[in-house]
């Protein structure tokens, strides 16, 4: 079955796929940008700031996704040993480390206006923090060794640690008494978001996760030319 | 409205700076993937083209899915 996620078969389609998806990207990204600086409402309590929350829940949100997708293609690429399952969630790493630092500082921001400051270690703002550590570790590993299996080994250790610190993100809120509000978006639950600004919320994740699945192409296709680079080398 | 939308009862600052910090985010990463992109694919031309003509052929008969597949036991 894995042979189906072999380079050579994915291949054919990442390289044409950018175009579309940089396309696509921009639009929902415009449409996005409009409902969330122009048609979405103030709020009653926060006032514009509020809007500061179109792009550093989507970070966040998104960040977190990638870094459970890398654990999870680094655990199944060890113990199956597809090593196309590590090139993938390398090809991730940096969208989801740029979306995490985008989570830290918008929440900077934010933090000044709504609690008068621009960091506190709050248990929240402390994890999403450890996690950009977990990914620039990542990052350096790949740099650092050589070996491949080496470096699978380590990255994947890494990615194993790393995935302890997402449950304590996501509970953070409830765990500790924090600065930062509980969750108002609930997959089981009513969620005490209205629709007015759920939609812009939605619209800009949207155009987030469009934004990495490009960069996640550039980045694949660039780590198979490498590839094909060595490959000449031995000819 | 267009004062409105630039000051927001004094949030403008923080919620401008929140998006620009985004976008210009995203602009960068863009532009160092895809020249790290377009390194790799002129080194490739590059190597292609320092072939000798037996070699460059050998290499040319080779499908790009094929050549992919060989060199990626190699990661």
């Amino acid at each position: 079955m894995f042979k189906y996620f072999g380079p050579n078969k994915i291949f054919s389609i990442t390289s044409k796929a950018p175009k579309y998806v940089l396309f696509l990207f921009i639009v929902i990204l415009s449409i996005g940008l409009t409902e969330a600086l122009i048609l979405s409402p103030e709020d009653y309590k926060q006032s514009h700031s509020v809007r500061i929350m179109y792009v550093h829940v989507p970070a966040a949100w998104i960040s977190l996704g990638i870094f459970l997708a890398i654990t999870f293609l680094s655990i199944i690429g060890y113990i199956f040993k597809i090593r196309n399952f590590f090139l993938i969630a390398k090809s991730l790493a940096p969208s989801g480390l740029v979306f995490n630092i985008i989570a830290l500082v918008t929440g900077s921001i934010w933090g000044k206006p709504t609690w008068g400051t621009w960091w506190a270690w709050d248990a929240r703002i402390t994890s999403m923090l450890i996690l950009a550590l977990f990914y620039i570790m990542y990052l350096v590993a790949w740099r650092i060794f050589e070996d491949n299996d080496k470096v699978f080994k380590v990255t994947s250790i890494i990615t194993i640690l790393g995935i302890i610190n997402v449950p304590i993100i996501k509970y953070s809120v409830d765990w500790w008494n924090t600065l930062h509000q509980p969750a108002s978006i609930n997959i089981l639950s009513k969620s005490s978001i209205h629709i007015s600004m759920l939609f812009p919320l939605m619209t800009m994740t949207a155009a987030f996760a469009l934004f990495s699945l490009l960069i996640f192409l550039m980045k694949y296709n660039t780590e198979l030319i490498k590839i094909k680079n060595k490959g000449l080398d031995r000819l | 409205m267009i004062e409105n939308l630039f000051f927001m009862n004094g949030y403008g600052l923080y919620v401008w700076s929140a998006f620009s910090f985004t976008l210009v985010s995203f602009l960068t990463l863009f532009l160092v993937i895809k020249i790290q992109y377009k390194k790799e694919k002129n080194k490739f031309l590059a190597k292609f083209g320092s072939l000798d003509s037996e070699r460059a052929a050998f290499a040319k008969s080779q499908s790009i899915n094929k050549e992919i597949l060989s060199n990626i036991s190699n990661i």
